[in-house]
Protein backbone atom coordinates (compact mmCIF):
# COMPACT_ATOMS: atom_id res chain seq x y z
CA UNK A 1 0.00 0.00 0.00
CA UNK A 2 1.21 3.75 -0.92
CA UNK A 3 1.54 6.28 1.54
CA UNK A 4 1.49 8.94 -1.23
CA UNK A 5 -1.31 7.54 -3.14
CA UNK A 6 -3.72 7.68 0.12
CA UNK A 7 -2.66 11.35 0.66
CA UNK A 8 -2.93 12.03 -3.13
CA UNK A 9 -6.73 10.71 -2.81
CA UNK A 10 -7.94 12.00 0.51
CA UNK A 11 -9.41 15.36 -1.03
CA UNK A 12 -11.10 13.17 -3.09
CA UNK A 13 -13.10 11.07 -0.47
CA UNK A 14 -13.43 14.15 1.90
CA UNK A 15 -15.52 15.85 -0.35
CA UNK A 16 -17.44 12.56 -0.96
CA UNK A 17 -18.08 12.13 2.63
CA UNK A 18 -19.15 15.28 2.65
CA UNK A 19 -21.91 14.59 -0.04
CA UNK A 20 -22.70 11.44 1.42
CA UNK A 21 -23.26 12.48 4.74
CA UNK A 22 -25.11 15.63 3.65
CA UNK A 23 -27.77 12.84 1.36
CA UNK A 24 -27.68 10.49 3.52
CA UNK A 25 -28.95 13.13 6.54
CA UNK A 26 -31.78 14.97 4.51
CA UNK A 27 -33.23 11.68 3.39
CA UNK A 28 -33.29 10.24 7.09
CA UNK A 29 -35.05 13.45 8.31
CA UNK A 30 -37.58 13.04 5.52
CA UNK A 31 -37.62 9.35 6.34
CA UNK A 32 -38.52 10.20 10.13
CA UNK A 33 -41.00 12.74 9.00
CA UNK A 34 -42.64 10.52 6.72
CA UNK A 35 -42.49 7.78 9.25
CA UNK A 36 -44.07 9.71 11.96
CA UNK A 37 -46.66 10.81 9.70
CA UNK A 38 -47.48 7.44 8.39
CA UNK A 39 -47.28 5.76 11.96
CA UNK A 40 -49.60 8.44 13.53
CA UNK A 41 -52.44 8.11 10.77
CA UNK A 42 -52.21 4.36 11.11
CA UNK A 43 -52.88 4.52 14.85
CA UNK A 44 -55.55 7.10 14.57
CA UNK A 45 -57.21 4.92 12.05
CA UNK A 46 -57.58 8.03 9.98
CA UNK A 47 -60.18 7.22 7.29
CA UNK A 48 -58.62 6.80 3.65
CA UNK A 49 -55.48 8.00 4.58
CA UNK A 50 -54.50 5.22 6.91
CA UNK A 51 -55.03 3.21 4.30
CA UNK A 52 -52.35 5.07 1.85
CA UNK A 53 -50.06 5.20 4.66
CA UNK A 54 -50.00 1.32 4.44
CA UNK A 55 -50.16 1.22 1.10
CA UNK A 56 -46.85 2.99 0.91
CA UNK A 57 -45.37 1.41 3.80
CA UNK A 58 -45.64 -2.09 1.99
CA UNK A 59 -44.57 -1.12 -1.76
CA UNK A 60 -41.87 0.49 -0.30
CA UNK A 61 -40.23 -1.76 2.22
CA UNK A 62 -41.08 -4.64 -0.13
CA UNK A 63 -38.94 -2.84 -3.49
CA UNK A 64 -34.78 -2.46 -2.88
CA UNK A 65 -33.51 0.85 -2.88
CA UNK A 66 -31.66 0.18 -6.46
CA UNK A 67 -35.24 -0.19 -8.18
CA UNK A 68 -36.54 2.88 -6.50
CA UNK A 69 -33.56 5.43 -7.61
CA UNK A 70 -33.98 4.01 -10.74
CA UNK A 71 -37.17 4.98 -11.02
CA UNK A 72 -37.07 8.51 -9.56
CA UNK A 73 -34.25 8.72 -11.92
CA UNK A 74 -34.86 6.88 -15.06
CA UNK A 75 -38.04 6.34 -15.30
CA UNK A 76 -39.89 9.96 -14.03
CA UNK A 77 -38.09 12.35 -16.63
CA UNK A 78 -40.08 9.74 -19.25
CA UNK A 79 -43.03 11.23 -17.45
CA UNK A 80 -42.16 14.23 -17.74
CA UNK A 81 -40.39 14.95 -14.54
CA UNK A 82 -37.17 15.54 -14.57
CA UNK A 83 -35.22 15.50 -10.91
CA UNK A 84 -31.64 16.10 -9.87
CA UNK A 85 -29.53 12.97 -8.84
CA UNK A 86 -28.84 14.85 -5.82
CA UNK A 87 -33.05 15.31 -5.16
CA UNK A 88 -33.42 11.60 -6.41
CA UNK A 89 -31.41 10.19 -3.52
CA UNK A 90 -32.42 12.86 -0.68
CA UNK A 91 -36.30 11.43 -2.39
CA UNK A 92 -35.19 7.43 -2.73
CA UNK A 93 -33.56 7.53 0.90
CA UNK A 94 -36.70 9.42 2.38
CA UNK A 95 -39.17 7.06 1.07
CA UNK A 96 -37.23 4.11 1.75
CA UNK A 97 -36.21 5.16 5.58
CA UNK A 98 -40.03 6.11 5.89
CA UNK A 99 -41.57 3.00 5.51
CA UNK A 100 -39.31 1.61 8.03
CA UNK A 101 -39.69 4.53 9.99
CA UNK A 102 -42.94 3.90 10.47
CA UNK A 103 -42.41 0.20 11.54
CA UNK A 104 -40.22 0.87 13.77
CA UNK A 105 -42.54 3.68 15.51
CA UNK A 106 -45.79 1.26 14.88
CA UNK A 107 -44.80 -1.08 17.19
CA UNK A 108 -43.56 1.18 19.69
CA UNK A 109 -47.44 2.73 19.80
CA UNK A 110 -48.63 -0.26 20.23
CA UNK A 111 -46.55 -1.30 23.36
CA UNK A 112 -48.08 1.61 24.90
CA UNK A 113 -51.47 0.13 26.69
CA UNK A 114 -54.86 1.48 25.84
CA UNK A 115 -55.62 2.54 29.87
CA UNK A 116 -52.62 4.83 29.36
CA UNK A 117 -55.23 6.69 26.90
CA UNK A 118 -58.22 6.25 29.22
CA UNK A 119 -56.22 7.54 31.40
CA UNK A 120 -55.53 10.61 29.86
CA UNK A 121 -58.97 11.33 28.52
CA UNK A 122 -60.67 10.82 32.11
CA UNK A 123 -58.35 13.55 33.06
CA UNK A 124 -60.36 15.84 30.20
CA UNK A 125 -57.77 15.78 27.84
CA UNK A 126 -58.51 15.57 24.00
CA UNK A 127 -57.71 12.65 21.95
CA UNK A 128 -55.21 14.69 20.12
CA UNK A 129 -53.59 16.13 23.65
CA UNK A 130 -53.64 12.25 25.25
CA UNK A 131 -51.89 11.49 21.77
CA UNK A 132 -49.14 13.73 21.51
CA UNK A 133 -48.44 14.08 25.22
CA UNK A 134 -48.75 10.64 26.59
CA UNK A 135 -48.51 7.68 23.91
CA UNK A 136 -45.90 9.20 21.42
CA UNK A 137 -43.33 10.28 23.98
CA UNK A 138 -43.93 6.40 25.18
CA UNK A 139 -43.86 4.91 21.98
CA UNK A 140 -40.94 6.52 20.98
CA UNK A 141 -38.51 5.90 23.25
CA UNK A 142 -39.75 2.58 23.29
CA UNK A 143 -38.94 2.63 19.36
CA UNK A 144 -35.39 4.56 19.33
CA UNK A 145 -33.33 1.12 18.88
CA UNK A 146 -35.76 0.26 15.62
CA UNK A 147 -34.98 3.94 15.02
CA UNK A 148 -31.03 4.29 15.58
CA UNK A 149 -31.21 0.67 13.70
CA UNK A 150 -33.09 2.20 10.92
CA UNK A 151 -30.28 5.31 10.96
CA UNK A 152 -27.46 3.24 10.42
CA UNK A 153 -29.11 1.19 7.47
CA UNK A 154 -30.46 4.14 5.51
CA UNK A 155 -26.18 5.89 6.10
CA UNK A 156 -24.89 2.01 4.66
CA UNK A 157 -27.69 2.26 1.98
CA UNK A 158 -26.48 5.45 0.26
CA UNK A 159 -23.79 3.17 -1.35
CA UNK A 160 -26.66 2.59 -3.85
CA UNK A 161 -26.43 6.45 -4.97
CA UNK A 162 -23.10 5.64 -7.13
CA UNK A 163 -25.89 3.65 -9.74
CA UNK A 164 -27.26 7.48 -10.60
CA UNK A 165 -23.54 8.66 -11.28
CA UNK A 166 -23.63 10.28 -7.12
CA UNK A 167 -20.33 11.21 -6.88
CA UNK A 168 -20.54 9.03 -3.18
CA UNK A 169 -17.66 7.36 -1.35
CA UNK A 170 -18.74 4.43 -3.32
CA UNK A 171 -19.04 6.07 -6.98
CA UNK A 172 -15.39 7.86 -6.06
CA UNK A 173 -14.20 4.30 -4.97
CA UNK A 174 -15.10 2.72 -8.33
CA UNK A 175 -13.97 5.88 -10.53
CA UNK A 176 -10.67 5.92 -9.15
CA UNK A 177 -9.88 2.45 -9.35
CA UNK A 178 -11.41 2.25 -13.08
CA UNK A 179 -8.97 5.27 -13.73
CA UNK A 180 -5.99 3.96 -11.73
CA UNK A 181 -6.07 0.58 -10.43
CA UNK A 182 -5.02 1.64 -7.14
CA UNK A 183 -7.55 -1.25 -6.30
CA UNK A 184 -5.99 -1.60 -2.49
CA UNK A 185 -5.89 1.95 -1.17
CA UNK A 186 -9.08 2.69 -2.74
CA UNK A 187 -11.22 0.17 -1.22
CA UNK A 188 -8.64 0.57 2.04
CA UNK A 189 -10.57 4.47 2.29
CA UNK A 190 -13.73 3.43 1.37
CA UNK A 191 -13.71 1.44 4.58
CA UNK A 192 -12.13 3.81 6.26
CA UNK A 193 -14.30 6.75 5.34
CA UNK A 194 -17.19 4.78 5.58
CA UNK A 195 -15.79 4.07 9.56
CA UNK A 196 -15.67 7.84 10.11
CA UNK A 197 -19.51 8.23 9.10
CA UNK A 198 -21.08 5.38 10.95
CA UNK A 199 -18.90 4.96 14.22
CA UNK A 200 -19.71 8.07 15.45
CA UNK A 201 -23.51 7.61 14.88
CA UNK A 202 -23.40 3.78 16.62
CA UNK A 203 -21.87 5.49 19.67
CA UNK A 204 -23.88 8.53 20.08
CA UNK A 205 -27.07 6.23 19.20
CA UNK A 206 -26.51 3.12 22.01
CA UNK A 207 -25.76 6.56 24.37
CA UNK A 208 -29.26 7.58 23.55
CA UNK A 209 -30.50 4.01 24.00
CA UNK A 210 -29.21 4.28 27.48
CA UNK A 211 -31.06 8.11 27.96
CA UNK A 212 -34.44 7.12 26.97
CA UNK A 213 -34.46 3.43 29.04
CA UNK A 214 -34.82 5.83 31.97
CA UNK A 215 -37.94 7.04 30.66
CA UNK A 216 -39.27 3.81 30.16
CA UNK A 217 -41.93 1.72 32.08
CA UNK A 218 -40.99 -0.14 34.96
CA UNK A 219 -43.86 -1.32 37.72
CA UNK B 1 -76.95 11.69 56.55
CA UNK B 2 -76.78 14.20 53.44
CA UNK B 3 -80.41 12.94 51.56
CA UNK B 4 -81.15 16.96 51.95
CA UNK B 5 -78.19 17.95 49.43
CA UNK B 6 -78.48 18.59 45.89
CA UNK B 7 -78.57 15.67 43.19
CA UNK B 8 -74.85 16.14 41.83
CA UNK B 9 -74.92 12.80 39.43
CA UNK B 10 -78.30 11.55 38.13
CA UNK B 11 -77.91 8.21 35.95
CA UNK B 12 -81.48 7.63 34.07
CA UNK B 13 -82.51 4.50 32.83
CA UNK B 14 -78.98 3.58 31.57
CA UNK B 15 -78.80 0.89 28.72
CA UNK B 16 -75.35 -0.24 28.47
CA UNK B 17 -74.02 -3.89 26.12
CA UNK B 18 -71.30 -5.13 24.62
CA UNK B 19 -72.25 -7.17 21.23
CA UNK B 20 -74.91 -9.66 22.61
CA UNK B 21 -74.13 -8.98 26.48
CA UNK B 22 -76.60 -6.67 28.40
CA UNK B 23 -74.63 -5.70 31.25
CA UNK B 24 -77.60 -2.83 32.68
CA UNK B 25 -81.16 -3.04 31.01
CA UNK B 26 -82.52 -0.28 32.80
CA UNK B 27 -80.44 1.39 35.83
CA UNK B 28 -81.40 4.26 37.09
CA UNK B 29 -79.48 6.04 39.93
CA UNK B 30 -78.79 9.55 41.89
CA UNK B 31 -75.51 10.84 43.75
CA UNK B 32 -75.67 13.95 45.67
CA UNK B 33 -73.56 16.61 46.91
CA UNK B 34 -70.90 15.16 49.03
CA UNK B 35 -71.94 11.90 49.24
CA UNK B 36 -69.80 8.61 49.71
CA UNK B 37 -71.71 5.78 47.91
CA UNK B 38 -69.92 2.48 47.86
CA UNK B 39 -70.49 -0.11 45.06
CA UNK B 40 -70.46 -3.65 46.00
CA UNK B 41 -71.27 -7.11 44.50
CA UNK B 42 -70.03 -10.09 42.46
CA UNK B 43 -67.24 -9.54 39.92
CA UNK B 44 -68.76 -9.14 36.57
CA UNK B 45 -71.89 -7.54 37.79
CA UNK B 46 -71.26 -4.10 35.99
CA UNK B 47 -69.65 -1.87 38.87
CA UNK B 48 -66.46 -1.26 36.60
CA UNK B 49 -68.25 -0.96 33.87
CA UNK B 50 -70.36 1.72 35.33
CA UNK B 51 -67.93 4.16 36.76
CA UNK B 52 -66.59 3.61 32.81
CA UNK B 53 -70.05 4.76 31.57
CA UNK B 54 -69.80 7.91 34.01
CA UNK B 55 -66.69 9.26 32.87
CA UNK B 56 -67.92 8.33 28.99
CA UNK B 57 -65.06 5.38 28.77
CA UNK B 58 -67.69 3.56 27.08
CA UNK B 59 -71.02 4.30 24.87
CA UNK B 60 -74.11 4.03 26.23
CA UNK B 61 -76.79 2.06 24.29
CA UNK B 62 -80.02 4.17 25.78
CA UNK B 63 -80.69 6.41 29.02
CA UNK B 64 -78.67 9.16 30.07
CA UNK B 65 -76.16 10.51 32.18
CA UNK B 66 -76.21 14.14 33.56
CA UNK B 67 -73.23 15.34 35.69
CA UNK B 68 -74.54 18.98 37.28
CA UNK B 69 -76.98 18.84 34.95
CA UNK B 70 -74.71 18.50 32.06
CA UNK B 71 -74.72 15.09 30.08
CA UNK B 72 -71.98 12.48 29.62
CA UNK B 73 -71.42 12.08 25.61
CA UNK B 74 -68.87 10.35 24.59
CA UNK B 75 -69.09 11.35 21.31
CA UNK B 76 -70.01 15.31 22.19
CA UNK B 77 -67.40 17.32 21.85
CA UNK B 78 -67.95 18.46 25.35
CA UNK B 79 -67.03 15.27 27.16
CA UNK B 80 -63.04 16.75 28.04
CA UNK B 81 -65.36 19.54 30.08
CA UNK B 82 -67.45 17.03 31.54
CA UNK B 83 -64.47 14.74 32.13
CA UNK B 84 -62.87 17.56 33.63
CA UNK B 85 -65.41 17.39 36.64
CA UNK B 86 -64.92 13.70 36.94
CA UNK B 87 -61.95 12.27 38.37
CA UNK B 88 -61.15 8.44 38.36
CA UNK B 89 -58.67 6.25 39.56
CA UNK B 90 -57.56 3.47 38.23
CA UNK B 91 -56.65 0.18 39.75
CA UNK B 92 -53.62 -0.02 37.88
CA UNK B 93 -52.51 3.73 38.80
CA UNK B 94 -51.93 4.55 35.43
CA UNK B 95 -49.38 7.19 35.82
CA UNK B 96 -47.09 8.33 33.35
CA UNK B 97 -44.32 6.31 33.00
CA UNK B 98 -42.26 8.87 31.62
CA UNK B 99 -43.33 11.91 33.84
CA UNK B 100 -42.03 12.35 37.21
CA UNK B 101 -44.52 12.82 40.20
CA UNK B 102 -45.07 16.10 39.61
CA UNK B 103 -44.94 16.52 35.92
CA UNK B 104 -47.80 13.69 36.06
CA UNK B 105 -50.28 15.48 38.52
CA UNK B 106 -49.69 18.78 36.53
CA UNK B 107 -50.02 18.04 33.07
CA UNK B 108 -53.27 18.06 33.07
CA UNK B 109 -54.22 21.19 34.80
CA UNK B 110 -51.69 23.03 32.78
CA UNK B 111 -52.91 21.70 29.32
CA UNK B 112 -56.42 21.30 29.97
CA UNK B 113 -57.06 23.75 31.96
CA UNK B 114 -54.43 26.45 30.74
CA UNK B 115 -53.27 27.38 34.60
CA UNK B 116 -49.85 28.61 35.31
CA UNK B 117 -47.79 26.31 35.91
CA UNK B 118 -46.02 27.96 39.10
CA UNK B 119 -49.71 27.60 40.95
CA UNK B 120 -50.67 24.24 39.72
CA UNK B 121 -46.70 22.96 40.86
CA UNK B 122 -47.19 24.44 44.26
CA UNK B 123 -50.52 23.01 44.57
CA UNK B 124 -49.45 19.65 43.68
CA UNK B 125 -46.56 19.77 46.28
CA UNK B 126 -49.43 20.55 49.07
CA UNK B 127 -51.45 17.78 47.66
CA UNK B 128 -48.28 15.29 47.83
CA UNK B 129 -47.68 16.35 51.41
CA UNK B 130 -51.44 15.60 52.65
CA UNK B 131 -50.64 12.27 51.23
CA UNK B 132 -47.20 11.97 52.91
CA UNK B 133 -45.03 12.04 49.48
CA UNK B 134 -43.98 15.42 49.02
CA UNK B 135 -40.40 14.35 49.24
CA UNK B 136 -41.17 12.12 46.09
CA UNK B 137 -42.16 14.48 43.72
CA UNK B 138 -39.40 14.60 41.50
CA UNK B 139 -38.78 10.19 41.65
CA UNK B 140 -40.60 8.91 38.59
CA UNK B 141 -43.59 6.07 38.84
CA UNK B 142 -41.26 3.43 38.31
CA UNK B 143 -39.29 4.36 42.22
CA UNK B 144 -42.21 3.76 43.80
CA UNK B 145 -44.20 1.26 45.06
CA UNK B 146 -47.70 0.20 44.32
CA UNK B 147 -49.35 2.39 47.40
CA UNK B 148 -47.44 5.52 46.47
CA UNK B 149 -48.14 5.13 42.97
CA UNK B 150 -51.82 5.28 43.85
CA UNK B 151 -51.60 7.95 46.34
CA UNK B 152 -49.79 10.39 43.27
CA UNK B 153 -52.89 9.15 40.95
CA UNK B 154 -55.29 10.09 43.46
CA UNK B 155 -53.52 13.82 43.67
CA UNK B 156 -53.53 13.53 40.21
CA UNK B 157 -57.44 13.66 39.82
CA UNK B 158 -57.77 15.97 43.07
CA UNK B 159 -55.67 18.36 41.20
CA UNK B 160 -58.17 18.99 38.47
CA UNK B 161 -61.21 19.88 41.48
CA UNK B 162 -63.27 17.58 40.47
CA UNK B 163 -66.60 17.76 41.33
CA UNK B 164 -66.94 13.74 41.84
CA UNK B 165 -64.18 11.38 42.27
CA UNK B 166 -64.59 8.01 40.42
CA UNK B 167 -62.69 4.95 42.60
CA UNK B 168 -62.30 1.82 40.69
CA UNK B 169 -60.96 -1.34 43.07
CA UNK B 170 -58.18 1.31 43.58
CA UNK B 171 -56.61 -1.17 46.15
CA UNK B 172 -56.97 -4.79 44.41
CA UNK B 173 -53.55 -4.25 42.62
CA UNK B 174 -51.62 -3.84 45.55
CA UNK B 175 -49.81 -5.88 48.38
CA UNK B 176 -51.96 -6.02 51.76
CA UNK B 177 -49.31 -4.04 53.39
CA UNK B 178 -49.98 -0.69 51.37
CA UNK B 179 -53.85 -1.21 51.09
CA UNK B 180 -53.83 0.77 54.41
CA UNK B 181 -51.92 3.76 53.61
CA UNK B 182 -54.03 4.26 50.37
CA UNK B 183 -57.45 3.79 52.18
CA UNK B 184 -56.44 5.99 54.59
CA UNK B 185 -56.16 8.57 52.40
CA UNK B 186 -59.47 8.14 51.12
CA UNK B 187 -61.25 8.32 54.43
CA UNK B 188 -59.83 11.65 54.66
CA UNK B 189 -61.00 12.87 51.81
CA UNK B 190 -64.29 11.91 52.40
CA UNK B 191 -64.03 13.70 55.66
CA UNK B 192 -63.69 17.15 53.81
CA UNK B 193 -67.20 16.63 51.88
CA UNK B 194 -66.01 15.24 48.50
CA UNK B 195 -68.50 13.33 46.56
CA UNK B 196 -67.02 9.84 45.75
CA UNK B 197 -67.95 6.84 44.33
CA UNK B 198 -66.39 3.70 44.62
CA UNK B 199 -66.20 0.25 43.97
CA UNK B 200 -64.04 -1.69 46.21
CA UNK B 201 -63.64 -5.45 47.84
CA UNK B 202 -62.72 -4.30 51.15
CA UNK B 203 -65.74 -5.06 53.26
CA UNK B 204 -64.42 -3.13 56.26
CA UNK B 205 -63.36 0.09 54.47
CA UNK B 206 -67.05 0.29 52.65
CA UNK B 207 -68.67 -0.36 56.02
CA UNK B 208 -66.65 2.72 57.71
CA UNK B 209 -66.48 5.36 54.67
CA UNK B 210 -70.06 5.09 52.92
CA UNK B 211 -72.76 7.14 53.66
CA UNK B 212 -74.65 4.52 51.28
CA UNK B 213 -74.08 0.78 49.79
CA UNK B 214 -75.55 0.30 46.24
CA UNK B 215 -75.00 -3.72 46.19
CA UNK B 216 -75.33 -4.54 42.18
CA UNK B 217 -75.61 -8.04 40.90
CA UNK B 218 -76.01 -8.50 37.12
CA UNK B 219 -76.95 -4.65 36.12
CA UNK B 220 -79.84 -4.43 38.97
CA UNK B 221 -79.33 -2.27 41.89
CA UNK B 222 -80.59 -5.53 44.34
CA UNK B 223 -80.28 -3.63 47.48
CA UNK B 224 -79.20 0.08 48.28
CA UNK B 225 -78.65 0.63 51.78
CA UNK B 226 -78.21 4.10 53.39
CA UNK B 227 -77.56 2.46 56.91
CA UNK B 228 -73.61 0.80 55.92
CA UNK B 229 -74.08 -0.99 59.40
CA UNK B 230 -76.95 -2.75 59.23
CA UNK B 231 -76.40 -3.44 55.64
CA UNK B 232 -73.54 -5.72 56.24
CA UNK B 233 -74.63 -6.78 59.73
CA UNK B 234 -78.52 -8.04 58.16
CA UNK B 235 -78.24 -7.31 54.57
CA UNK B 236 -81.97 -7.47 53.30
CA UNK B 237 -81.81 -9.75 50.05
CA UNK B 238 -81.05 -13.14 49.59
CA UNK B 239 -78.10 -12.27 46.94
CA UNK B 240 -76.32 -9.76 49.38
CA UNK B 241 -76.75 -12.11 52.16
CA UNK B 242 -75.13 -14.80 49.60
CA UNK B 243 -72.37 -12.53 48.96
CA UNK B 244 -71.85 -11.24 52.19
CA UNK B 245 -71.34 -14.61 53.27
CA UNK B 246 -68.22 -15.23 50.92
CA UNK B 247 -66.18 -12.42 52.98
CA UNK B 248 -66.39 -14.67 56.50
CA UNK B 249 -64.71 -17.84 57.18
CA UNK B 250 -65.24 -20.36 59.54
Amino acid sequence: MNADILIQYLPLYRDALYLTWKIGWLGIALAFLLGVWCAVMCHLHVPILARLSRIYIEVFRNTPLLVQLFFLYFALPKLGLRVSAQVCGVLGLGLLGGAYMAESLRSGLESVAPIQTESALSLGMTREAAFFHVILPQAVSVSVPGLVANVIFLLKETSVFSTISLMDLMFTAKDLIGMYAKTIECLFLLVVFYLIMLLPVSVLGSFIERKVRHAEFGD
Amino acid sequence: MMEQNEVLLEIRHLKKEYNSHTVFRDFSFQVHKGEVVVIIGPSGCGKSTLLRCINGLEPIQGGEILLDGKRVDPRDKSITQVRQKIGMVFQSYDLFPHKTVLENIALAPVIVQKRQKGEVQEEAVRLLERVGLADRKNDFPRQLSGGQKQRVAIVRALCMHPEILLLDEITAALDPEMVREVLDVVLKLAKTGCTMLIVTHEMAFARAIADRILFLDNGEPVEISSDPRQFFEQPQSRRAQLFLQTFTYG
